[in-house]
C-alpha cells in the first residue's frame, strides 16, 4: 500500500464526495453551510451531488482521473506502470479541472462558439473547498509520479514542495500578472495592436534625456533607475554599517541600535514623508530655524530626488540591516581567527576574510533596496515634487484622469525589466563561489572586532543618522497629540479618542472608535499571512539552495516576479484575475492574505537564501547518512540554524502586511478594510492628526510583535563564546560539538 | 507519511481562511468617494431609515472607477456615490453604469439635471464645487505680493515659483481647470496662459487637492483647487483666503451612479432616491462637506461658497468629459506645457 498515494487519494475523494464543491458566500468559520441544506442544496452540495442532481455533468470526467490513481494504490512505486498512471491522473485531472473552470463561468459558457456547439449549460461559481482539495490531490499525485520516476533523487517531499510552490506561483503570480500585462498590447477597446505598444514604450515621457541639456524633467524610467541604484547602494552601505556596529563594536548602546533600526520598517507609509516635510519643507521647523539663525532662505529642496532618496533610505536601510545582520553574525570567527593567527591585522582580516564572506548578503541587500525603491509608492507620492518615478506614474495611469490601463502595463513592463536585470546582475556578482561558514565543525571562536579605521567612519555615519531618526519619530509621536500638526500645537487627546475610544454600553464594552474595525482586520489578516509567507519563502529558499532540479533558474525568476511588480499593478491584476470563477476571491479576506503572501514571500526567500548559502551541505548529508529523510533534515538541522532568517522573515512579512498600501487599496472591501487604506483616506482629507495617531498605535503594536519574535525565535546557538564570559560556554547546539 | 503532513497542512491552511463575503437578505454595497465622515453619515442615516444593511468602501473616485472597470464582468458594488463627475461620465460612456431616473429628478438644480442628460441618465449630480485660487495670507504678506484676482494674474512674473497646481494627467481637478481655461479664453489663449504660468508653478502635484494643503502649511503661496477644499483648510485653522477668479470659473459636479448588473438593484435605487432628498443633502455640513447640494430645496452649508455670487461659466460637461477630447487636450498639455524647461 503506497502511503503517499493513498493519503492524497483520500483527500481527493473527500473533496469530490464530501465537501461543498463551490465557494460559499459565507464566512468559513461559521460552518453555517452544514445546516443550510447541505448536502443537497445547489450552493453547498459536493461534486457528486452537483452531477447527479443539479445537472453539472461536466464535472463527471474528474472522477475518471481520481479512479485512475486508485488503480495504483497498492502498487510498488518501482512498478513500470505506477508513474505513468499517476502522471495521467495528475495532469489530466488538473488540466480538466481548469479547462472546465475557465470555459464555464458565472454566465454559462464563456465562449459563444462553445455554446453554439454544445447548447446552453448551467452557470457555475468559483472553486470551493471540494475543488481546492481535489486540485491539491491531483497536484501531489503528479509530483509523486515525478519522484517515482527518479526526479530529485526520488524524494517525495522535495518533489511535492517544488510542485506546490510552482502551482501557487502560477496561480497567484503568473496568472494575474499576465492578465494585466496583456493590456499593454491592447488599445482601449481591447483590440490587439503591436504598433500602439511600440509607440507607448518608446514614449519620450519614459525615456526622455533632454534633462541632460536643459532644465526639464528626465524620462521617468531614468529617474526611477537613478533613484533605485542610489537607494540600493546607500541602504546596503548603511545597513552594513548598522550590522557591524551592533555585532562587532563593543558599545553599550548596541542593543538600542537594533530596536531603532527596525522603526522605519514598522512605520506606515506617508508618515515619514509627512514628518520630513514638517522638518525640512519650506515652512519646516529646521528650514525656518536655518532662515532665522543663518539667513539661509527657505527653499523647496526636499521636494524631488533628494527628498525621496532620504525618505527611502530611512525606510529601506532596516531591510538591508535585517538581511545583513544574519550574514555578519554567520561569518565564521574561526576563519577570522585563522587570519589573525597568520598575522593579518584587523584591516586585512576584515577586507580579505570577513567582507568577502558577506558578499551574498550584500548582494541580496542591494537587490532588496533596489526593488523596494523601484516599487515604493508612498514616499515619491508625498515628496516627489516634479521628480516623476515609474511607480507613481503607474498609479496615476490607472486611477488618474487618463485611465489608461495599457500605459500602466507598459510602464510596469519597463519597471519589471529593470528589476529583473538587477536580479540577474546580482546573481552574476555573487557567482558560484562558496560562502559556507557554518560547517558543524567546532567553531567556538569570537568575532574579530572592527579595525579602527573602519569603526570611526562607521560611527560617524550611524550616530547622526540615528539622531535624525529619533527626531523624526518624536515629530511623528508629537503629531498625534496636537490639534493641527504644523499649525496649532495645543495639546489634545482628541485624535486618539476619535480613533480608539471604547465606551461601555448595554452589552459590555463597545469599540466605538472609528479605527477599531480596520485595526482588528489588519492585525488578524497580517497575523495569518506572516507565518504562511515565511513558510513559503523558506521552503522556496531551501529548494533553491539545496536542491538541484531542471528549471531551477526559471523557478527562482518566477518567485521574484510578484515582488518586483508595483503594488498598484498587482492590485488591479488581482481584481481582473480573481473577480470571476474559477478562482473567485474579490471582497474576501483571503485575497488580501494571498496578496501579502506572494508579495512578501521573496523577502523571506532572500533572507533564507543568504543564510542557507552559509550552511555547509555536509550538515544535510550527515543528517541524511544517519537515516533522516529530507523533511527531518530540514526540521532538525536547517531550521534551527536559520532562526535569524526566520525571525527576519516573520517580522518582515507581518509588518509589511500592515504597512503596505498600493496593492491593498484595490483589494480592501467593506468587510475587510485595512488600516493603511483608512489612513490614506484621512491624509487625502488633510486630517493628519487622526492619521498620525492611528499610525503611532500601529507602530507600537508592531514594535511589540517584533520584540516578541526577537525574544522567541531570533537567536541561533552557534556554539561560540560569549564575549564577556570567562569560561567556555557549554555547547548546547545541535550541530556544533565543540 | 510525516513529510506529507506539512504539505497537507499548507494546503488546508490555504483553503481554511476562505473568508467569504457576508451575505444578508437586504443589503447594499456602496462605493463611496468623498471623505469618510460624509460616507459614514450617509450609511448610518440610510440603514437607520430603511433597515438595509450597508457595506461601504471608501476609495477616491479614480480608484473606484478603476475597480468598477476591473469588476465589470462580475460586479460587486451596487451604488457609486460621490466623487468628481468626470469618471462617472466616463463609466457611463463605457457602459459600466445603469440608467435610472429618480422620482426626485425634477427637484434638482439644472446643472445636476444636465449632468444626467449628458450621460443618458446613467449618472446624476449630487453636489457642485467651483474652482478657485487659494493663497496663504501670511506668506503672501511676508513676501509683499499682491493677492491674485484673475486667472491671468497667475502668469505674472512676481509669482515665480509660488504657484502650485495638480498635473492634469493624474488629477481630475486639474483637468477641470484646464478645460475651464479653454472654455473661458479659447484654446490657443488658454495654452498661452498655461505656458506663461509654467515658470511660476513650483510643482505639478499628483493629487488634485494637494496644492491647497501645501499652501495651508506654507509650502507654497498659491494653490489652485476646488473652493470646498479650501474651506476645509480654513475651518481647520489655516490662514487661507479664497479668490473667485474675475474671468469666471468652472466647476465639478459630484455625481452618483448605479453600477450595471448590481446585485441589489432594489436597494441601490432606494439609496439613489434617498441621496437626492433635500433633508439628507442638507445634513452634509455635519460631515464638514462644504459643497453645494444638488437638490434645489436643500440648504447649502453657511461656509460653502455661494454659487449664485460666482461667475460660473456654462461648463460643457458632455464635450470636455468625453474621452476623445480629454486625450487630445492632455496630449497638447504634455507637448506644449509639461515639456517646457523651467
Amino acid at each position: 500500500m503506497n502511503r503517499v498515494v493513498s493519503l492524497w487519494l483520500a483527500v481527493g475523494l473527500i473533496g469530490f464526495f464530501v465537501l461543498p464543491w463551490y465557494a460559499l458566500e459565507d464566512a468559513f468559520w461559521s460552518f453555517g453551510w452544514l445546516l443550510d441544506g447541505y448536502p443537497l442544496d445547489r450552493d453547498t452540495a459536493p461534486a457528486i451531488i452537483q452531477i447527479a442532481v443539479h445537472g453539472k455533468v461536466w464535472l463527471a470526467p474528474l472522477l475518471v482521473f481520481v479512479l485512475a490513481a486508485l488503480l495504483v494504490v497498492r502498487t510498488d512505486p518501482s512498478a513500470r506502470y505506477f508513474a505513468p498512471t499517476l502522471t495521467f491522473a495528475g495532469v489530466g485531472g488538473l488540466g480538466y479541472l481548469f479547462l472546465q473552470g475557465f470555459t464555464i463561468g458565472i454566465g454559462g459558457w464563456e465562449f459563444a462558439s462553445l455554446e453554439a456547439l454544445f447548447g446552453p449549460v448551467e452557470r457555475q461559481f468559483g472553486m470551493g473547498y471540494g475543488a481546492v482539495l481535489l486540485a491539491a490531490s491531483f497536484l501531489f499525485l503528479l509530483t509523486s509520479s515525478f519522484a517515482a520516476r527518479g526526479s530529485v533523487s526520488g524524494d517525495v517531499f522535495v518533489a511535492g514542495s517544488i510542485g506546490l510552490v510552482i502551482a501557487l506561483i502560477a496561480a497567484f503570480v503568473f496568472f494575474p500578472v499576465s492578465r494585466i500585462l496583456i493590456s499593454a498590447f491592447q488599445d482601449n477597446d481591447g483590440v490587439y495592436t503591436f504598433t500602439l505598444f511600440v509607440e507607448k514604450i518608446t514614449d519620450a515621457k519614459i525615456w526622455g534625456l533632454r534633462c541632460l541639456a536643459e532644465n526639464v524633467s528626465c524620462g521617468v524610467a531614468w529617474n526611477s533607475l537613478i533613484l533605485a541604484v542610489s537607494v540600493g547602494f546607500g541602504s546596503t552601505v548603511l545597513g552594513l554599517a548598522f550590522a557591524l556596529v551592533t555585532t562587532r563594536v563593543r558599545l553599550r548602546m548596541g542593543r538600542a541600535f537594533r530596536v531603532l533600526t527596525v522603526l522605519p520598517i514598522i512605520t506606515p507609509p506617508f508618515v515619514i514623508g509627512l514628518a520630513m516635510i514638517l522638518l525640512f519643507g519650506r515652512a519646516g521647523v529646521v528650514t525656518q530655524f536655518m532662515d532665522w539663525a543663518f539667513d539661509i532662505p527657505p527653499t523647496r529642496w526636499i521636494y524631488g530626488f533628494t527628498g525621496i532618496w532620504l525618505a527611502q533610505m530611512l525606510a529601506f536601510t532596516p531591510i538591508a540591516f535585517l538581511v545583513l545582520i544574519g550574514v555578519v553574525e554567520g561569518v565564521s570567527p574561526s576563519m577570522e581567527e585563522a587570519a589573525q593567527t597568520l598575522r593579518a591585522d584587523a584591516w586585512t582580516t576584515f577586507s580579505t576574510v570577513s567582507f568577502p564572506l558577506m558578499r551574498p548578503g550584500l548582494a541580496n541587500a542591494f537587490l532588496l533596496g533596489f526593488i523596494e525603491s523601484m516599487a515604493d509608492f508612498g514616499n515619491p507620492f508625498v515628496l516627489g515634487g516634479n521628480y516623476g518615478v515609474l511607480s507613481t506614474e503607474i498609479f496615476f495611469a490607472i486611477v488618474g484622469a487618463q485611465n489608461d490601463q495599457g500605459r500602466a502595463a507598459v510602464l510596469a513592463i519597463v519597471l519589471l525589466t529593470f528589476t529583473l536585470t538587477a536580479f540577474y546582475v546580482q546573481r552574476r556578482w555573487v557567482g558560484k563561489k562558496s560562502y559556507v561558514t557554518v560547517t558543524g565543525k567546532g567553531d567556538a571562536g569570537l568575532h574579530a572586532t572592527l579595525p579602527r579605521r573602519l569603526t570611526w567612519p562607521i560611527l560617524a555615519v550611524v550616530i547622526p543618522w540615528t539622531l535624525m531618526m529619533l527626531v523624526i519619530y518624536c515629530m511623528v509621536m508629537f503629531g498625534g497629540f496636537v490639534e493641527t500638526w504644523g499649525r496649532d500645537h495645543s495639546f489634545t487627546l482628541r485624535h486618539y479618542a476619535d480613533a480608539f475610544s471604547v465606551t461601555t454600553g448595554e452589552f459590555g464594552l463597545v469599540w466605538s472608535g472609528a479605527a477599531w474595525n480596520s485595526f482588528w482586520t489588519t492585525i488578524t489578516i497580517s497575523a495569518i499571512a506572516a507565518p504562511l509567507t515565511t513558510g513559503l519563502g523558506l521552503l522556496t529558499a531551501y529548494l533553491l539552495v539545496r536542491q538541484r532540479f531542471a528549471g531551477r533558474e526559471a523557478f527562482e525568476f518566477g518567485t521574484m516576479l510578484s515582488f518586483a511588480i508595483p503594488g498598484t499593478v498587482i492590485g488591479v491584476s488581482y481584481i481582473l484575475a480573481f473577480n470571476v470563477p474559477p478562482i473567485e476571491l474579490t471582497a474576501t479576506g483571503m485575497i488580501l492574505i494571498i496578496c501579502f503572501m506572494f508579495r512578501n514571500m521573496p523577502v523571506g526567500l532572500r533572507a533564507g537564501v543568504a543564510a542557507m548559502s552559509q550552511l555547509d551541505r555536509n550538515l544535510d548529508e550527515a543528517s541524511l547518512t544517519l537515516g533522516a529523510n529530507s523533511f527531518v533534515t530540514v526540521r532538525k538541522v536547517i531550521l534551527p540554524l536559520l532562526r535569524p532568517a526566520i525571525a527576519a522573515a516573520l517580522v518582515f512579512s507581518f509588518v509589511r502586511a500592515i504597512t503596505s498600501i498600493s496593492a491593498v487599496i484595490f483589494l480592501v472591501s467593506a468587510d475587510y478594510h485595512m488600516a493603511t487604506a483608512y489612513i490614506i483616506g484621512r491624509v487625502e482629507n488633510g486630517d493628519y492628526g487622526l492619521a498620525i495617531a492611528y499610525s503611532s498605535v500601529l507602530i507600537l503594536v508592531m514594535l511589540a510583535a517584533v520584540s516578541l519574535v526577537q525574544l522567541f525565535v531570533s537567536q541561533r546557538k552557534l556554539g561560540r563564546r560569549a564575549a564577556s564570559e570567562r569560561q567556555p560556554v557549554v555547547d548546547r547546539s545541535e550541530v556544533a560539538p565543540a | 507519511m510525516k513529510k506529507n503532513k506539512l504539505l497537507l497542512l499548507g494546503a488546508l491552511s490555504l483553503a481554511a481562511v476562505n473568508f467569504g463575503p457576508a451575505n444578508a437578505a437586504d443589503k447594499l454595497t456602496l462605493y463611496c468617494s468623498p471623505q469618510i465622515e460624509w460616507c459614514n453619515l450617509m450609511v448610518e442615516a440610510f440603514s437607520k431609515e430603511t433597515g438595509i444593511d450597508v457595506a461601504m468602501t471608501r476609495k477616491s473616485s479614480g480608484e473606484t472607477f478603476a475597480q468598477i472597470k476591473a469588476e465589470a464582468r462580475n460586479p460587486k458594488g451596487d451604488v457609486w456615490w460621490g466623487g468628481t463627475g468626470d469618471p462617472h461620465l466616463q463609466a457611463a460612456e463605457e457602459g459600466l453604469t445603469e440608467e435610472y431616473t429618480s422620482p426626485l429628478f425634477d427637484d434638482l438644480h439644472p446643472w445636476a439635471q444636465s449632468q444626467a442628460q449628458s450621460a443618458n441618465n446613467k449618472t446624476v449630480g449630487i453636489y457642485a464645487g467651483a474652482l478657485g485660487i487659494g493663497y496663504n495670507t501670511e506668506l503672501l504678506a511676508e513676501k509683499g505680493l499682491p493677492a491674485p484676482e484673475c486667472w491671468a494674474d497667475l502668469a505674472k512674473p512676481e509669482y515665480k515659483g509660488e504657484v502650485q497646481i495638480a498635473n492634469p494627467n493624474s488629477s481630475g481637478t486639474s483637468y477641470t481647470t484646464l478645460a475651464t481655461l479653454v472654455q473661458i479664453m479659447g484654446e490657443e489663449e488658454a495654452f498661452e496662459l498655461m505656458k506663461a504660468m509654467h515658470k511660476n508653478v513650483n510643482q505639478y502635484t499628483k493629487s488634485g487637492s494637494a496644492p491647497i494643503k501645501a499652501a495651508a502649511r506654507g509650502e507654497t503661496t498659491i494653490g489652485i483647487t476646488f473652493m470646498h477644499d479650501m474651506v476645509t483648510q480654513i475651518v481647520s485653522g489655516f490662514p487661507v483666503e479664497i479668490v473667485a477668479p474675475c474671468e469666471g470659473t468652472g466647476y465639478e459636479i459630484g455625481s452618483m451612479s448605479i453600477i450595471k448588473n448590481a446585485r441589489n438593484m432594489e436597494s441601490a435605487k432606494a439609496f439613489y432616491d434617498f441621496a437626492l432628498r433635500a433633508d439628507i443633502q442638507t445634513r452634509a455640513r455635519e460631515a464638514k462637506a462644504y459643497q453645494v447640494p444638488s437638490n434645489a430645496s436643500a440648504q447649502p452649508p453657511d461656509e460653502a461658497p455661494d454659487l449664485e455670487k460666482l461667475t460660473l461659466i456654462d461648463y460643457d460637461f458632455a464635450k470636455y468629459g468625453s474621452s476623445a477630447e480629454r486625450k487630445r487636450l492632455l496630449k497638447r498639455w504634455d507637448d506644449e506645457v509639461g515639456a517646457l524647461p523651467r
